[in-house]
């Protein structure tokens, strides 16, 4: 499968543009990574490729169709910065993993999730393990592309090697083309096949 | 050699004998039972509330009579609870008519695009920029007053602030990204409203609904005393104030004085009951 961004503008001010006709494309088989500092829209991007944001114009393809014009399943997951802002404070963890494919135990397992924690609610768990359900829940059998927006820097480098060891496996066995953004350069070039960086000129 | 340590305790820990949550609970207990026996007596108390009898005549509180009597022999205990029923009858029926109309209005205004949410929005600020009592009077009067007239009066006047709060909340769920998140891993919308709205928008509506009460009774009570309410052969606690003003200059504070005093306990207890309910309700402050 093919993830296309086709000429993507988009700004929050009127007349600002944050990003200029973008052109990006990535394979099942590829493992993207992009740089950038603080501020230069790497979340936005993440959202608009995901299909949480619409774009002022172009479009989002995934194999030639609209992201927007998908229903049911998204084929592409996000993985979110912060997991306590994606999560419902008011449901347990059982309940917010369970709401998209059924999640294997294997991948609960690689991820380290202990059982007991599926019956606590978000405000019981740490930053870290509340992650870990976030990763899980993106990795539903129908996910093709993953796109994670710096998602270990809340966790012990230990833990984010354990995790990343399970994650790069994980998506090699089934296929899965992965957009990794962060401002950690050492991950990036242990994790991705090709990097893109962005830059004040919105040169991509 | 001396090597054991000592530790010094600063302060000996001491159960409180209730803690704050079960405090709280303590107050919605008891105030529901005091508000539920006020109702249950007042509507069996029946026609002792408009039996006359002239051997008592204006009688002092005493034992027989704890409120006293009127100038026609009525007991004004009966009488008080009698009204104070009635009040909280049409308090009930105004507030969940009033409750049910911001909750559609609410939801109505935050799912069904821009153009419906102008328009509501417009009502509400229509509503609130009126002088409420006068709202009140108006409604009431152009309906031929009587209980008929304050009843839909009332119901259909105390909707704006609980339309704007369940308006904020569901739009502010709509941003939430988690519910965003639902929708990509492909929760039909109906899932999405069972599962992450109601559940977080129904306390709110509860609360809501109990603090309604309050303004419900004291606006039905004033409506009445202002003679646009209640028809005078009723009981009303608003009746009841509105002729003992003319037997005050007499002396007889007792007319007033028991009625009111009974009317802002009622009044305060069912805010207390509504913002005790808050309290457990909150996350925030559930565990204080």
């Amino acid at each position: 499968m093919i993830l296309e961004a086709k000429g993507i503008s988009f700004g929050y001010k009127k007349d600002v543009n944050l990003f200029d006709q973008v052109q990006i494309t990535v394979e099942s088989h590829e493992r993207v990574g992009i740089i950038a500092p603080s501020g230069f829209g790497k979340t936005t991007l993440c959202q608009i490729l995901a299909g949480y944001i619409k774009p002022i114009s172009g479009q989002v393809l995934l194999d030639g169709k609209d992201i927007h014009k998908i229903q049911g399943y998204c084929p592409v997951q996000m993985i979110w910065q912060h997991p306590e802002k994606v999560v419902n404070p008011r449901l347990r963890m059982k309940g917010t993993i369970a709401e998209g494919d059924e999640i294997e135990e294997r991948i609960m397992d690689g991820l380290g999730i202990e059982r007991d924690w599926l019956n606590r609610f978000p405000g019981e768990l740490s930053g870290g393990e509340m992650q870990r359900f976030c990763i899980a829940r993106a990795l539903g059998k129908r996910t093709k592309f993953l796109i994670a927006d710096e998602i270990s820097t809340m966790l012990d480098l230990i833990t984010q090697s354990q995790i990343w060891n399970f994650l790069l496996a994980e998506l090699a066995e089934r296929k899965i083309g992965l957009i990794v953004v962060t401002h950690s350069t050492p991950l990036i070039e242990r994790i991705a096949t090709r990097q893109v960086v962005l830059a004040t000129n919105y040169d991509i | 050699m001396n090597n054991t340590g000592s530790i010094t305790v600063l302060q000996k820990y001491k159960r409180k004998q209730l803690n704050q949550r079960s405090q709280t609970l303590m107050y919605i207990a008891s105030g529901s039972i005091f508000l539920l026996a006020i109702t249950v007596i007042g509507t069996l108390v029946g026609d002792i509330a408009i039996t006359t009898n002239f051997t008592q005549k204006n009688f002092l509180p005493h034992m027989a009579h704890p409120f006293g009597t009127d100038w026609l022999g009525r007991d004004m205990l009966a009488r008080t609870l009698k009204g104070m029923s009635i009040s909280i009858y049409i308090g009930l029926f105004a507030s969940v008519i009033s409750a049910v109309i911001a909750a559609v209005l609410g939801a109505a205004a935050a799912t069904l695009g821009k153009k419906v949410d102008a328009v509501i929005t417009w009502f509400i600020d229509l509503v609130m920029g009126i002088p409420h009592l006068l709202l009140l009077i108006l409604i009431s009067y152009a309906l031929g007053r009587g209980t008929f007239g304050v009843v839909v009066a009332v119901a259909i006047s105390h909707w704006p602030v609980l339309t704007r709060i369940i308006r904020g909340e569901i739009l502010q769920l709509k941003e939430a990204n988690y519910i965003k998140i639902a929708e990509k891993l492909g929760q039909s919308k109906m899932k999405i409203v069972v599962k992450h709205m109601i559940p977080h928008v129904f306390p709110q509506f509860l609360v809501g609904l109990v603090l309604l009460f309050p303004h419900a009774i004291l606006h039905e009570a004033a409506l009445t005393f202002l003679g646009f309410g209640l028809p005078p052969e009723q009981p009303g606690i608003g009746i009841i104030l509105s002729e003992s003003m003319k037997y005050l200059s007499l002396g007889m504070w007792w007319l007033a004085l028991f009625p009111g005093m009974v009317l802002m306990t009622t009044v305060l207890l069912f805010d207390v009951v509504g913002g005790s309910l808050r309290k457990m309700i909150d996350p925030h402050s559930a565990q204080e």
